[in-house]
């Protein structure tokens, strides 16, 4: 029995390592989406362009310019003299933000404890923008902070000062979570899709109704048929989980144990739906686009990947919650950057395998009939 | 030959909904024969020729393949018996000897087994220098040889082929049914399905199958005879519009 399973599983390999199509799908995929959502895509504010419009030139504005542009967020684009400079400069697309300055800053500051300072931010993305007025307007309260501006006796009347502490993600860096999003995604990739097509494929060839007429049970045929994909899922996880650590500092906060045990039961449940898949498609056509438009499209946009299910509108929240990625996404966040351990995920765990009984038991009902 | 029947059927049915693939089939292959099974497409051929295999679970009706009940001793018939599809059933990525050792293997063969008869059937087909080469690299005439070769290669009592031939050109078919007697010489039946007409003048016996049932049945100089026909072609036609129902 296991030799005969042995030598399914070596076959498969075969079909694997031979086909350079599928290499490059199982591991071409990943290593190009980490780099180019670790490199490329970025919400991150650094290195932000400003211009500077200082109509006071005294001890207090030079003092804030100062302290702004020793920051890593923002580098100085140029100083200007006037509006009117100011529009070119973002027109032309030299500058995100600008800081404003108006007259006798110090001045006003010392007699009335109160100025102002205007911060004009491009909002044509509006993320962003938000995110560096609200970063500008942090370094001016801090130096208002540092300095205590109180040259009158009159200290100001009252004071709250708020602290905002940005827990898990200090730096908010965006391939915090891009990993975690990228191995949901990459997971379903290469045991959905793959799967699914391994198997269609041998219906096609007709290779199928030959090894179910061998004494090997129809279940051993697909335990071989799966075991390779969900062996590769694996380093390909672990390939994501070590680019992620070494190269862009993400860390694993969890145990180690926890995770592989998830990735795994998230693994079983992926190769579920490919099975379910390859027992709809006859055609491996068939089974790449039902693959790609049914079950990677939702995962990628529906699982809290990349947009937050909260701001959804309700019927996408719903379907969300059938999504299993929705779930992983959560747990190996949690285990990832929270450093979760299993009871706070136990929902989740639950759900999943009740998804992946609920997948397999149908798939095997499905396959059983197909035979018919 | 000998008179040991290796395939027996009673009545043997199969029915979707209540649509009756095949009707109450009642034939028997013995033991060493080349039997054709014939009939026009979804004349339920291959439907019945799946319950033989096991792959099917037949409706109502009895048969035994080589002594094992097709209701309950599937997994026992499937270690008794050969399958070739009418596809090329081979994978093209894996060499000649991969497929060998593959196919061997899920039939449970040892490897001293493996090496022994994958070496003899090599040389006997003659292909030792391209044993390393993937199958898709072979001559296609070929590959039909390769095929039967290793669906017998662990030595069944019966093999099942469905439409060996298909597509095949007039010089391979020849050579291909050279190995089939030569199987059947060795004591290996021979069940064929084919489309070809000559070719069910190969046959030891054959029957002929129209919508779900075994419209003609016997030696190919019966079946000539009762139709009062000089070639299967003829016969074929006459079955096939429904004169004078032998059986049934």
């Amino acid at each position: 029995m296991f030799d005969r399973l042995k030598g399914i599983i070596k076959k498969e390999f075969y079909h694997i390592f031979r086909d350079q199509r599928t290499l490059l799908i199982l591991f071409g995929i990943p290593i190009v989406q980490i780099v180019l959502f670790g490199f490329a895509i970025s919400n991150e504010i650094k290195n932000v362009k400003i211009a500077i419009l200082d109509q006071s030139k005294d001890e207090h504005s030079t003092q804030i310019i100062d302290k702004v542009l020793s920051t890593s967020y923002f580098d100085l684009d140029s100083y200007l003299n006037s509006f009117e400079e100011i529009d070119d400069a973002f027109q032309k697309g030299r500058i995100k933000a600008a800081l404003v300055f108006p007259p006798k800053f110090s001045e006003t500051l010392q007699k009335e404890s109160k100025a102002d300072v205007q911060i004009i931010s491009d909002a044509t993305d509006p993320n962003t923008g938000t995110q560096i007025g609200n970063y500008l307007q942090m370094q001016v309260q801090q130096y208002l902070m540092e300095h205590e501006v109180t040259a009158t006796s009159t200290l100001p009347p009252m004071l709250i000062n708020t602290e905002v502490e940005m827990r898990y993600n200090p730096e908010l860096k965006s391939v915090y979570m891009f990993v975690p999003g990228l191995i949901t995604i990459i997971l379903m990739l290469v045991c959905t899709m793959m799967t699914s097509i391994a198997i269609t494929r041998e219906k096609e060839t007709g290779t199928m109704e030959v090894l179910l007429a061998s004494p090997m049970h129809a279940s051993i045929i697909l335990l071989g048929k799966v075991i390779p994909y969900l062996l590769l899922s694996f380093v390909n996880a672990s390939l994501i989980i070590a680019l992620g650590k070494f190269i862009f500092e993400v860390p694993v906060m969890g145990s180690y144990a926890l995770l592989i045990g998830e990735i795994i039961l998230y693994c079983l449940v992926v190769l579920a739906l490919g099975i379910f898949v390859s027992t709809i498609a006859e055609t491996q056509q068939l089974a790449l686009m039902i693959s790609l438009f049914a079950l990677f499209l939702p995962t990628m946009l529906l699982s809290g990947f990349i947009f937050p299910i909260e701001n959804m509108p309700l019927p996408l929240q719903i379907v969300s919650k059938i999504v299993p990625a929705t779930y992983f996404n959560i747990i190996i966040k949690s285990i990832m950057l929270k450093g979760a351990t299993l009871s706070f995920i136990l929902k989740e765990t639950l759900i999943l395998a009740g998804i992946f009984f609920f997948l397999m038991g149908v798939s095997i009902k499905r396959f059983k009939i197909r035979l018919e | 030959m000998n008179s040991e029947k290796i395939i027996e059927t009673t009545k043997l049915t199969k029915a979707f909904g209540s649509f009756k693939a095949v009707n109450e089939i009642t034939f028997d292959v013995k033991k060493g024969e080349i039997f054709g099974f014939l009939g026009a497409n979804g004349a339920g051929k291959s439907t019945a020729m799946k319950m033989l295999t096991g792959l099917l679970s037949p409706t109502s009706g009895e048969a035994t393949v080589a002594g094992f009940d097709v209701f309950t001793q599937q997994e026992k018939i499937k270690k008794n018996i050969g399958y070739m599809s009418q596809k090329f059933s081979l994978y093209d990525d894996l060499s000649l000897l991969e497929n060998i050792k593959f196919f061997g293997g899920i039939y449970g063969l040892s490897k001293e087994q493996l090496n022994e008869r994958g070496t003899a059937m090599i040389e006997r087909l003659g292909l030792s220098d391209v044993s390393h080469k993937l199958l898709k690299e072979v001559p296609l005439g070929w590959k039909q040889k390769i095929a039967f070769s290793v669906a017998t290669l662990h030595q069944p009592k019966i093999v099942f082929l469905d439409e060996p031939t298909g597509g095949v050109d007039p010089i391979t078919r020849r050579q291909f049914w050279e190995m089939i007697y030569e199987a059947a010489d060795n004591g290996t039946t021979v069940f064929v399905t084919t489309h070809y007409m000559d070719e069910a003048e190969y046959c030891n016996r054959i029957s002929m199958m129209v919508d779900g049932r075994i419209a003609g049945y016997g030696s190919p100089k019966e079946l000539k005879a009762d139709f009062k026909s000089d070639n299967m072609d003829e016969v074929f036609v006459k079955i096939a519009r429904g004169e004078n129902y032998k059986i049934q």
